[in-house]
């Protein structure tokens, strides 16, 4: 048992960490540590000088600009990027698309899709939930039929993240009413200029707009944008679903999270003292840490296991990892509340077209917004009380 | 950076495995039990026969050189054993203070009995005002000639009543509560002045009341300003502490587990039940984290630097009380009504799971250790 990493891995945590703080730009690096939304334009800069540097498909196939990395360089690769406040990059187009459509697309699909994909000149977004169909997937009803060459979709998706961004949507559509109902699915995509979609914004608790719902009203989509083969659609899913493992806990983003409450908490006073040195908000803090440590622990755990396991055979402990990942997320979200005290109350968003100044320390003005917001964290990408039926089964085998 | 075992490791780790398996069945630790001194000497001789009596020494004492993951290895096999024996109390916490505080000459004078099996130790240094605070030492060491001349009380000695020599904690020179001034003493228990009452613990194991009144300890073992190396075996025993507690927390977990899929009601084991499943879920999470966190305790309990070491070994504690006592409960209250009964096993994990809790500083303690070394990220050099 050692925990030391080679000096090469070490040279490779140099470079990245340079990289990350280097090439991303600061302003967006401060948008992402203050937990402000970034426009689709910092995500598309972001994403291109990683892709650039042939850093932002590094999951993907070596020969569509995938790196051969060990579990350990990817662990380190998304550590510092977290750390780093860079923003990943676009989960839709990186670890959804893009993966299936090289594993199961056409090759004519992957020349169209790919090398777009990875330099974010397509921006997609994931159709998949519909209002009926949430932690129950399979049940969806959004339905595609197919005429001659084109396949006619008819239906709503909803929670779309950032869809008022996308170029594209991939789907999860039902071919076949008949057949049980994981087998009568179909993944497809679908340009977003298509007539008959349209998009209608949700703002969440938060005041921001991150999800939509999607309509589809006969919307005919060319039936070469079928991926892989029809009703085979649920599998491509699940394969998509398990690409994102060790990522999932966003320790490195937790840690830069940590930072930043100890700087703030050294700038805030309680009376005679900084709130840092007030043994109830720092023991809340400690406690925290320690389910960081033992998070990142787990989670080097579980690369180190990668390393001989089948390359996408997901470990079912990522699982676990995300449970966690999650309360220690939404966790560091109150005590950044804590630390900001009473100018958590003034309401700044800019919504509705009202943009007020801001009132308090310019740090305070996204902690509760944070707050309401990170509660999706739990939800989202398979809620935690799905997380746990995973892990019973897969596991503990009840 | 691997979790793996060596080949050397793993083979420690099949024959405690083992030997566990073998000797530590439920009806064999009530027999240890009932036996004179509460546990078994026949399977002491047995630890001492296949080498875990020396892990931890140098090999010109008799030992075999095993560092934190050995112990690990040892005592999580004796957490889900149960174990007995007070080996915590000998190899590692008297073995370690002889390891780290005592002289050339006295460690080849005891260590290697001690590999045998033939020298028990205890460590004498809780008062009853002093709680967790290892430098609160009222126990009193005046000088007298040649000799010491040790006066005070010290209280839950563990295995204190079987052991063959106290490591005795008093104070030299300075304040109650200093840091500097407390020594280390080598005491017979046989020796006049010396009385102790032994008696069962919470778990099952065993303590005892030292009574300390005129006793006279001869200059060579004597070791003066111990602290330092007190605390560092007290941190390295945390880690061994942590070890102990995953072996109990696991076999807690698979007993719940196993409970959960074989126990029937409403027609249908009753783990079909999703809440079941779900705290299940949760006290794997639970045990997964300690598991972690013993594992950095294991690989930081080396540590020279005293302050990361701390950092890291109040983590692990801490992370080792919560876990445990969730686990702990949650496995009683799974099990049920069979889980409140002395026949059956589980209250017996649990009983052993609180108690580690309060040695060496339960959760809080650690806590607010670590709170005030500024905890474990983003000022520190661990990050």
């Amino acid at each position: 048992m050692d925990l030391a990493f080679t000096d090469e891995e070490l040279a490779f945590r140099e470079e990245a960490r340079r990289f990350f703080r280097t090439e991303i730009p600061q302003s967006i690096r401060d948008k992402v540590a203050e937990g402000e939304g970034l426009t689709r334009d910092d995500m598309i800069t972001s994403q291109r000088i990683l892709n650039a540097r042939g850093w932002a498909t590094p999951n993907w196939p070596v020969a569509w600009g995938g790196q051969d990395w060990s579990p350990v360089q990817v662990y380190m690769y998304q550590d510092e990027m977290q750390q780093a406040n860079a923003p990943s990059p676009i989960g839709f187009n990186v670890t959804m698309v893009g993966p299936v459509i090289a594993q199961f697309g056409s090759d004519e699909q992957k020349q169209r899709f790919l090398p777009k994909t990875a330099n974010a000149d397509i921006f997609w977004c994931q159709g998949f939930s519909e209002p009926g169909s949430g932690s129950d997937l399979a049940s969806l009803r959004t339905r595609a039929e197919r005429k001659g060459d084109k396949y006619v979709i008819n239906g709503q998706k909803i929670w779309t993240t950032l869809a008022q961004y996308a170029d594209w949507i991939f789907c999860l559509v039902r071919t076949d009413t008949a057949a049980k109902k994981q087998e009568g699915i179909s993944f497809i995509l679908a340009d977003m200029k298509t007539p008959g979609i349209t998009v209608r914004p949700i703002v969440t608790i938060d005041g921001g707009r991150e999800v939509n719902e999607v309509f589809f009203d006969n919307v005919e989509v060319p039936a070469e944008n079928l991926v892989g083969q029809e009703n085979k659609g649920w599998d491509y899913a699940k394969f998509l679903l398990g690409n994102e493992r060790t990522g999932i806990a966003r320790v490195g983003a937790s840690k830069a999270k940590v930072a930043r409450i100890k700087e703030l908490a050294s700038m805030e006073r309680v009376g005679d003292r900084p709130l840092i040195d007030d043994p109830r908000f720092r023991e809340k803090l400690a406690a925290v840490e320690v389910e960081l440590k033992a998070l990142e622990m787990t989670q080097l755990r579980v690369v180190a296991d990668e390393r001989r396991r089948e390359k996408g055979k997901p470990n079912p402990a990522s699982s676990i990892l995300k449970l966690k990942g999650s309360e220690i997320q939404q966790h560091l979200t109150e005590l950044l509340m804590d630390v900001v005290g009473p100018y958590v109350l003034p309401y700044q968003r800019d919504f509705d077209g009202r943009n007020e100044e801001v009132v308090g320390p310019d740090y305070a003005t996204e902690a509760a917004p944070m707050y309401f917001n990170y509660r999706k964290v739990s939800i989202y990408g398979g809620s935690n009380e799905i997380q746990r039926n995973i892990v019973a089964k897969a596991i503990l085998g009840l | 950076m691997d979790f793996d075992l060596t080949d050397e490791q793993r083979l420690l780790k099949d024959s405690v495995d083992r030997l566990i398996g073998d000797q530590y069945q439920f009806e064999q630790r009530k027999k240890y039990m009932a036996e004179p001194d509460g546990w078994s000497r026949a399977v002491w001789q047995q630890y001492a026969e296949i080498g875990l009596l020396g892990l931890p020494f140098a090999e010109a004492h008799g030992g075999f050189g095993g560092g934190a993951v050995e112990t690990m290895i040892v005592l999580e096999a004796f957490g889900r054993g149960l174990v007995l024996e007070p080996y915590f109390a000998t190899v590692i916490l008297g073995g370690g203070l002889l390891r780290r505080a005592a002289t050339p000459a006295q460690q080849q004078a005891l260590l290697p009995q001690l590999a045998q099996g033939k020298l028990k130790l205890a460590f004498a240094h809780v008062e009853r005002q002093s709680r967790y605070d290892l430098a609160d030492v009222a126990t009193t060491a005046r000088q007298d000639g040649a000799n010491w001349v040790l006066d005070g009380a010290k209280s839950v000695v563990l295995h204190g009543d079987c052991a063959d020599r106290l490591l005795v904690t008093a104070r030299v020179s300075g304040d109650r509560r200093d840091r500097r001034g407390v020594g280390l003493f080598l005491v017979d228990p046989a020796a006049a002045g010396v009385s102790r009452r032994g008696y069962p613990t919470q778990d099952g194991l065993r303590a005892a009341e030292v009574t300390l009144s005129g006793v006279r300890v001869a200059q060579d073992d004597v070791m003066q300003d111990a602290l330092p190396a007190i605390e560092h075996v007290v941190d390295e025993a945390i880690a061994a502490l942590c070890a102990e507690a995953v072996g109990t927390m696991q076999a807690m977990h698979e007993t719940t587990l196993e409970y959960l899929k074989t126990r029937q009601q409403f027609g249908r084991p009753i783990g079909q039940f999703q809440v079941l499943q779900h705290r299940s879920v949760d006290m794997l999470v639970a045990l997964e984290q300690a598991r972690s966190m013993a594992m950095f305790a294991a690989v930081m309990a080396g540590e020279e630097n005293a302050a990361e070491r701390r950092r890291a070994i109040a983590a692990a504690k801490v992370q080792i009380g919560r876990s445990g006592r969730h686990i702990g409960q949650e496995a009683i209250q799974l099990h049920g009504g069979i889980g409140m009964t002395m026949e059956y096993k589980v209250g017996h994990y649990f009983k052993r799971m609180t108690m580690i809790d309060k040695l060496f500083g339960d959760a809080d303690v650690h806590l607010e250790t670590l709170a005030q070394l500024g905890g474990l990220f983003g000022n520190t050099k661990a990050a």
